[in-house]
């Protein structure tokens, strides 16, 4: 076997002592090394649904944008309307091609004097090069890896901050706001990945070994990993990228048309507008739907559907075993004449056939605070 | 009386009146996490040694289990299908996957026994 060029070594997290410390078991995961579980996955997904779960996404790429025109620069590269988020709120949004391919996703809130950017981190070095260079003079792109990111998230997640951060018990849903909490400076936002309500704080990395001590120490709060967060997101029905999106998928194939925002739908003035036009007006080739398997085996990504005449409708781009409805789940894109809700489907499964049908997104409510 | 032997993909066998029973260790147990669903080999299937034959899944992925010896499939866990977590929680006895008869009991004598399985897992 020829000599493969050596991996360059993974990027650890502000946090890795702790992690450490609290019996994280650690992965591999987009060129960083970050805690996959601590009790285990259950626990930690059942403990997030029912009350609150701290989640290291360190590796997250943060950035802001400054200078006047910052929001219109970036509609040049990514669909939404940003010129019209005001400060205080974040708005999701995709990074698009010309032909419509999904880049990436993040999101963008307005801070008032700037814009402060979260991108996934295996997209994040692609990403700032891609805006960075969409820029006029004036507007500069200033990348965070000086920061971390925790996400605190459950039903219980704003009791607890509202102890430490009387200010955030009233944030809505999407607000962001830059605060502090027992003197660490933060920009936190009501938002998340699991479908519960909770925050998204970005905190520097010098301070985010204390931040995270100071949430642990909340009676409601226990820490959970990547393999809960992905089980989380999975029921909540929010796709990942890299699995559920990727630059063949356009927004209109993967169900996220109300990102692309009304001005700039009729404007039609972001990279891929055409193709979106074209398969608003006569239909995307795929659409991305949830399933739901018949008995208990998870099916994965990478798993064919069938119709029921056995030709191959699509495919399964995310699975798991759900925690909430004890039974498996699955998203993946199927043509548009299989894509309505209740369409009986097979799944084929190692090689044996297995009966599931679609399922409306999300498997398990959200419950965001609007 | 019986006796329990290791493979290196971190199943136990062990030998009853030439039965042998399959199991994971708690290594492999620990491993794998929290176990969702495990997919048995029908009763009757002939297996060659180190055949795929089983499938366990946890939330995170799906793991091969391997036959250990050649021979017969002759009765599987019937628990196991309500309650896989029987394997995190016991899997050195209720949680047990498969029963076959062996071809050649001579290479159950050649797998790893209790000293060698655990200097294997001190290695790793």
């Amino acid at each position: 076997m020829p000599d493969a060029a050596p991996l360059p070594p993974l990027r650890a997290s502000p946090l890795a002592a702790m992690h450490a410390a609290l019996g994280a078991r650690m992965v591999p995961f987009a060129g960083w090394s970050l805690p996959v579980q601590y009790a285990g996955i259950l626990a930690e997904h059942r403990q997030c649904r029912d009350s609150a779960a701290l989640f290291d996404v360190s590796h997250m790429g943060q950035a802001s944008l400054h200078g006047p025109g910052a929001a219109a620069a970036l509609e040049r590269v990514a669909l939404g309307d940003l010129t019209g988020l005001r400060p205080g709120r974040q708005r999701y949004s995709l990074l698009t091609n010309d032909r419509a391919g999904i880049l990436d996703d993040f999101m963008a809130a307005s801070l008032g004097d700037r814009l402060f950017l979260v991108v996934n981190a295996s997209r994040a070095d692609d990403d700032f090069a891609h805006i960075a260079a969409a820029l006029p003079a004036g507007v500069t792109l200033e990348r965070h890896p000086d920061r971390a990111l925790l996400a605190l998230q459950g039903p219980l997640a704003a009791r607890a901050l509202g102890r430490l951060c009387p200010a955030t018990a009233t944030m809505p849903f999407m607000a962001v706001a830059e605060l502090d909490i027992a003197g660490i400076p933060v920009i936190a936002s009501r938002s998340g990945y699991t479908g519960e309500d909770g925050f998204e704080i970005s905190v520097p990395a010098d301070h985010a070994e204390a931040l995270a001590k100071l949430l642990l120490d909340q009676p409601e709060v226990t820490s959970a990993g990547l393999g809960a967060r992905d089980s989380l997101r999975l029921e909540a029905g929010l796709p990942l990228y890299g699995q559920d999106l990727d630059e063949y998928t356009s927004p209109v194939e993967a169900g996220l048309t109300w990102a692309i925002g009304k001005r700039r739908r009729m404007a039609g003035d972001f990279p891929g507008a055409a193709v979106v036009r074209d398969q608003l007006d006569n239909g995307p080739p795929r659409i991305r739907v949830g399933l739901q398997p018949e008995g208990r085996a998870p099916v994965r990504a990478g798993v064919s559907i069938l119709d029921e005449s056995g030709a191959t409708v699509g495919l399964v781009t995310s699975g798991t075993f759900s925690p909430s409805r004890d039974a498996p789940i699955a998203m993946g894109y199927v043509r548009p004449p299989h894509a309505a809700d209740g369409t009986p489907l097979t799944l084929m499964l190692r090689g044996k056939p297995v009966p599931a049908r679609v399922a409306p997104l999300p498997f398990v409510p959200h419950r965001y605070f609007r | 009386m019986s006796q329990t032997r290791y493979t290196s993909d971190h199943e136990w066998v062990r030998l009853d009146d030439g039965v042998a029973t399959v199991g994971i260790t708690d290594h492999a147990q620990t491993a794998l996490g929290d176990i969702v669903f495990v997919d048995l080999p029908d009763p009757g299937r002939d297996v060659t040694a180190g055949e795929d034959c089983a499938v366990v899944e946890s939330v995170k992925a799906a793991s091969d289990i391997f036959a250990p010896l050649a021979g017969k499939i002759v009765e599987t866990n019937p628990a196991l299908a309500d309650d896989p977590a029987l394997i995190n929680r016991d899997p050195a006895g209720e949680g047990w996957f498969f029963r076959m008869v062996p071809s050649d009991l001579a290479a159950f004598d050649a797998l790893m026994d209790e000293a060698a399985y655990a200097a294997l897992i001190a290695e790793a």
